[in-house]
Order: C-alpha cells, then structure tokens, then sequence
C-alpha cells in the first residue's frame, strides 16, 4: 500500500461525486422552498429550515387528480411491484436456469436459446402485443399485470446459468451420492453456494422494478395502481400552476426506498458481482 | 458389509468402447484396486459402480440384488473423490454428517455419530471449520470422515491420495487401509500409482485399454503377470524384456520374449556383455542402466555399492524369467530344461 495519498485521484473522485450528488442537493434544498419562488426562477441552493415540513405534506399529498390516493399509496405501489418484479424474476430465473445446467432433457438447448431470445425483446419492443395479452387476460389495473410482463426475460437465467456452471460436478455427484435428490440439492447447495449472486440481483432487479414507467403508465388506469414514478409526472400540471416543492419532496421520497435496499444488501451486492470462488 | 458382482459391464461413448465386458466379484469386506494408465476406464469402471455413469450393457449386482438401474442416491454407496468435494459453505461437522440428514436420522444421533467418526480420524478439533480453512491432508480426513460415518455397504475411492505431496500420501495410505479392515467394509479403489495398488489391495485388477488383463492377488500379479502390459506395469524399475534371439541367448523356443526383474539379473564372471551407460545408487541397493552387446536395454537391481567397472558381464537365471508370446503378448508356461 502507497502512504502518502494520491492528491489527484482524490481530487477527481471528489469531483464525480460532487457532480452527481448536485442534482440530489438541488431537489432536496427545493423542496423547502416556496412554490412561487422557484416557479419564478430563484431556486436558492441553499435550504431553507423552516420548511422541512414539506416531506410529511407530501407524504400524504393527493390532489384530485389522484382521486384521494396520497403519495404513501403510491410508495406502497411502487414497493409491492418492485418486490414482485424482483423476487418472480429470480423464483423463475433460478428454477429455469437450475434446469438447464443441471438436467439432461430433449430440446434443451432449445429451451436455452429462446429464454436467450427475450433479451432482444425487452418491454419497449413488445409493448403493443404485450399489452393485447395482458388486457384479454383481464389484468389491467391488477398486480399481475404490472409485474408478469417484466418479470419474463432472460438477463437473470443467463447470470445464474454462470453461476451454476462455475459449481463442480463433482461436488453434484457427491450430493448424490450422499442421498440428495434434486430439491434437496437445490436448498442445501445451490442457494447457499449462489447467495450473494442473489441478493446482488435482488438489488438491481428491484431498482430496475421501481425505476419502471412506460409499461405501469399502460397497465394501471386507475389511480389505485399509480406508482410513485406516474404519480410524480402527473403532479406536473401544465395548466395551472405546478407545486414544484412539493414535486421536488416526493420526488426525495421516491428515491428513499432503492437507496435504503442498496445500503443493505450493498455487501452481498459487492461480493456477488466480484467474487468467484465456488 | 456387502458383496458386490459386475458382470459383462459394457460402456461406450459414442462409437469409443470404453469398457469392454468387465467381470468382477468382491468379497465382503474385500479391497480391491483398480490400477491403470490413464484412459484406461478405471474411473468410467468405478462411476458406473457409483450410478454416476449409465452402463451401455451388462449387470451390477450388490448383494445379489440388480441395482444398474437405480439411482446413485439409492445405492447406499460413499465416494471419496479426488478434489475431495466437500461442501464450501457447510462446516466440517455439517459436510460430515449432510447424508445422515438427508437420511433422516435425529440431530442428537446426527451429532453422536460424527463425532465417533471424528474422534477416529482426529478431527475433533476441526469440526467447526469450513472446508476453505483446511489443508489438504485435513481436507482428505474430512472426505473419509463422510464416507465413513454413514456406515455404507460399499466405500469408493476415485485416486484419493493423487493431490497430497509424497510424505503425506505413504502416511494416508497406510491409514485408509487401516480404516478400512477395521471396519470391514467392502471397497472400490481407483489408482494410476502401482506402489499405492500394490501396498492397499486385498485383489488387484489391472486395467488394460477398456479390458481386465489380470485380475489376482498383488503377489500373484508381482511373480506371475498374465502379459507384456502388466509385467511392465506393475514393479518399480519396470521388467526388462528382451529378445533372445537378437540377445544370443540360446536354448529358447521361436517367437518368445523373455522378461526378468532387475533384481534377479546377477552380475557374473562369464555371460552377456553389458555396458552400464547410468548408474543411481539409492544407498542400500544400486540401479544400473545400460544396453546389451545387441543394443537392448537393460537395468539391474543389486544391493550395496554401485560396481566399479562399467563393462559387466551378467547371465539371467533360467528360473527367474518370464515368457510371453511374441505377437499376443500372453504369458507362456514356464520352460523346463
């Protein structure tokens, strides 16, 4: 290890981090600040203390144009199908992916090769068709309907299909010889052994679930499924005049929940996307 | 405790004959190795044992019952392998005791069993570590210790010693076969080491291209190898083979090499002209290397300082050599005369 600390690279990492925390300060001293004073132009960078009041308002922001739903509606919107798009996309991944590495079946490869194909196909492409399907099955404006168009796609049976290669047959055969069927081998080796390959896709999958907006702006009609990304666009009304501190504090809210899961689970998400000792 | 029987076991990959109609019986309790140049399907041999691999035709019979359908998790069998495949994230205990579990048996005799089998190779103090924190000679008890503490009907070993430097692998040895009579359990042991086949087995097959060429005692296969293979095979330095009649030597019947172990040519006042081109004295016996007047190679074995004199002349006794067919390479019976 050098001593004496590197005065450039220091600079330069400062610069980035200032560059992308100014957007991040920016919201955050707006949102204490009065509505007209910024609709005006004079954005002061400077917060404001008496109003951060404004988070818990905004908390329990509605408006009419959400028909009474508040923005912790909309939080608890984003939350469920964030989870859902990330825990059905793994479940479905590493069952799949599990089968492929692990079993000799006919078409196999074929079965490989079209979950492969839905990485050309993500849900900009297949927007129309998807939404078709999604509305005949009745499942607009539900949970499913949200969530089952993102979970399919193949990004997650490719990264486990890695990980399950990387395990030694011989450790498989040992398992069977030690009397593990294939779902004891699943609990009991696979899970434990790809458990940080886990929780880092958990992290990106759920960010990549609560960052969605056309495919939610398509599939939730009524206000009772707008999720906090609809929910902000829609308090920007062009007739008349746009709250914009308010805006400014739930947008800070919106951003709280993927933070909080990455400084969580920030460790397992290093060691997953690093390590590869099995 | 358990017999096992293959018979005509067949295996091909593709159009590759790997195994060419196996017949074996183990006794109960019995060690048998299996010993071979690489490629020579002795680990294909003993993966079909296992359930691993799927015989292209033929039986196994354990205990006189067809198991060449069932599957290995249903077989009652433990395999030592060779890179050990312990589990990473289980402790020594839980990699140990993990086919108990799954049996079915209750944590409290779970935990009694492990540690009698802990205790009985010395790793009492290591059942808390993970695999990652072991060395290598820990890692292989550790590998015996799950094979042994489900108590199975057939113990496997894929060259269990092969990743252990020298010293360690003469201590293992000895242990693995100590283990072994004690608990009287009957085994499969694959090797490529012929002083590891010839210390460890009760029997000893030698595998020969997919065949069995010989299957017998250690001893047996020492004094009486079936062909040129196993001759060469088996015993350090391996058997000169000579052609007598390119040698000169007379008295021999047409189209028979003669084989005889360094340790029985002797150096004598009158004979064959030999020529030691490289002497390696280990300090209580000497090798001598070199080529008869005919430029045939030669090496004998003699206790004591090497010789000062390179030129030798040395004669092969007549009861100590082996015949073996020139074209098919078989054994002959013994000449008199």
């Amino acid at each position: 290890m050098r001593v004496k600390p590197d005065c450039l690279a220091h600079a330069i990492l400062l610069l980035g981090v200032a560059l992308f925390m100014l957007p991040i300060w920016v919201m955050v001293a707006g949102a204490t600040q009065d509505a007209g004073a910024i609709a005006r132009g004079g954005l002061s960078v400077i917060p404001n203390p008496s109003g951060f009041g404004i988070f818990w308002q905004a908390l329990f922001y509605g408006g009419a144009a959400h028909a009474g739903y508040p923005v912790w509606h909309m939080l608890l919107v984003s939350f469920a199908m964030a989870c859902g798009i990330a825990i059905g996309k793994i479940v479905i991944s590493l069952l799949s992916a599990y089968a492929i590495v692990f079993f000799r079946f006919p078409f196999r490869r074929f079965a490989f090769w079209t979950i492969f194909l839905t990485l050309m196909l993500p849900v900009e492409v297949r927007i129309i068709p998807s939404f078709a399907v999604v509305s005949s099955l009745g499942l607009i404006n539900t949970y499913g309907g949200l969530t089952l168009p993102l979970i399919a796609s193949a990004t997650a049976t490719l990264l486990f299909r890695q990980v399950f290669a990387a395990i030694p047959d011989e450790l498989v055969e040992a398992a069977r010889l030690d009397g593990a069927g294939p779902i004891e081998f699943l609990r009991d080796m696979v899970l434990p052994v790809s458990r940080a390959n886990l929780a880092a896709l958990f992290v990106i999958l759920f960010v990549y679930g609560w960052n969605q907006y056309l495919w939610p702006l398509l599939a939730s009609s009524s206000p009772a499924y707008t999720t906090i990304v609809l929910g902000i666009v829609q308090m920007l009304a062009p007739d008349q005049m746009t709250p914009w501190n308010l805006v400014m504090a739930t947008t800070t809210l919106a951003m709280a929940p993927p933070v909080i899961v990455v400084v969580l689970l920030q460790r397992a998400f290093v060691r997953g996307l690093t390590e590869s000792d099995k | 405790m358990a017999t096992l029987a293959l018979q005509a076991l067949k295996k091909n990959f593709g159009a590759t004959e790997v195994l060419k109609a196996i017949d074996l019986s183990l006794e109960s309790g019995e060690m048998l190795v299996i010993v071979g140049a690489s490629g020579c399907g002795k680990s294909t041999l003993l993966r079909l044992v296992a359930g691993l691999e799927t015989p292209t035709s033929g039986q196994i019979l354990l205990d006189n019952t067809d198991i060449t359908q069932r599957d290995p998790s249903r077989r009652d069998m433990a395999m030592v392998f060779q890179n050990y495949a312990l589990y990473p994230h289980m402790t020594v205990a839980q990699n140990m005791g993990y086919a108990l579990k799954l049996r079915g048996d209750k944590p409290e005799v779970i935990k009694s069993k492990v540690a009698a089998a802990a205790s009985l190779l010395g790793l009492d103090e290591l059942l808390k570590r993970r695999p990652g924190e072991l060395s290598g000679g820990q890692r292989q008890r550790v590998a015996m210790g799950r094979a042994i503490v489900r108590a199975p009907k057939l113990f496997l070993f894929d060259e269990p010693l092969s990743n252990l430097d020298a010293k360690l692998r003469v201590t293992m040895r000895a242990e693995i076969r100590r283990l072994q009579r004690r608990l009287g359990i009957t085994s499969l042991y694959v090797t490529h080491d012929q002083v590891e086949a010839m210390t460890m087995a009760d029997r000893l097959i030698v595998m020969q291209a997919g065949r069995a060429a010989q299957i017998a005692t250690p001893m047996e296969i020492f004094s009486q190898p079936a062909n040129l293979f196993v001759a060469q095979f088996i015993g350090s330095p391996a058997m000169n083979i000579i052609d007598p009649a390119k040698a000169g030597i007379a008295n021999m019947p047409p189209n028979t090499l003669i084989g005889i172990r360094a340790e029985h040519v002797v150096i004598a006042n009158s004979g064959l002209p030999f020529a030691a081109d490289l002497v390696e004295p280990l300090g209580s016996e000497t090798l001598i290397h070199g080529t008869l007047a005919c430029g045939q190679r030669l090496t004998l074995r003699r206790p004591g300082p090497p010789p000062e004199s390179a030129a030798l002349t040395i004669s092969l006794p007549r009861d100590a050599l082996h015949f073996f067919d020139t074209s098919t390479g078989e054994r002959l019976p013994r000449l008199h005369g």
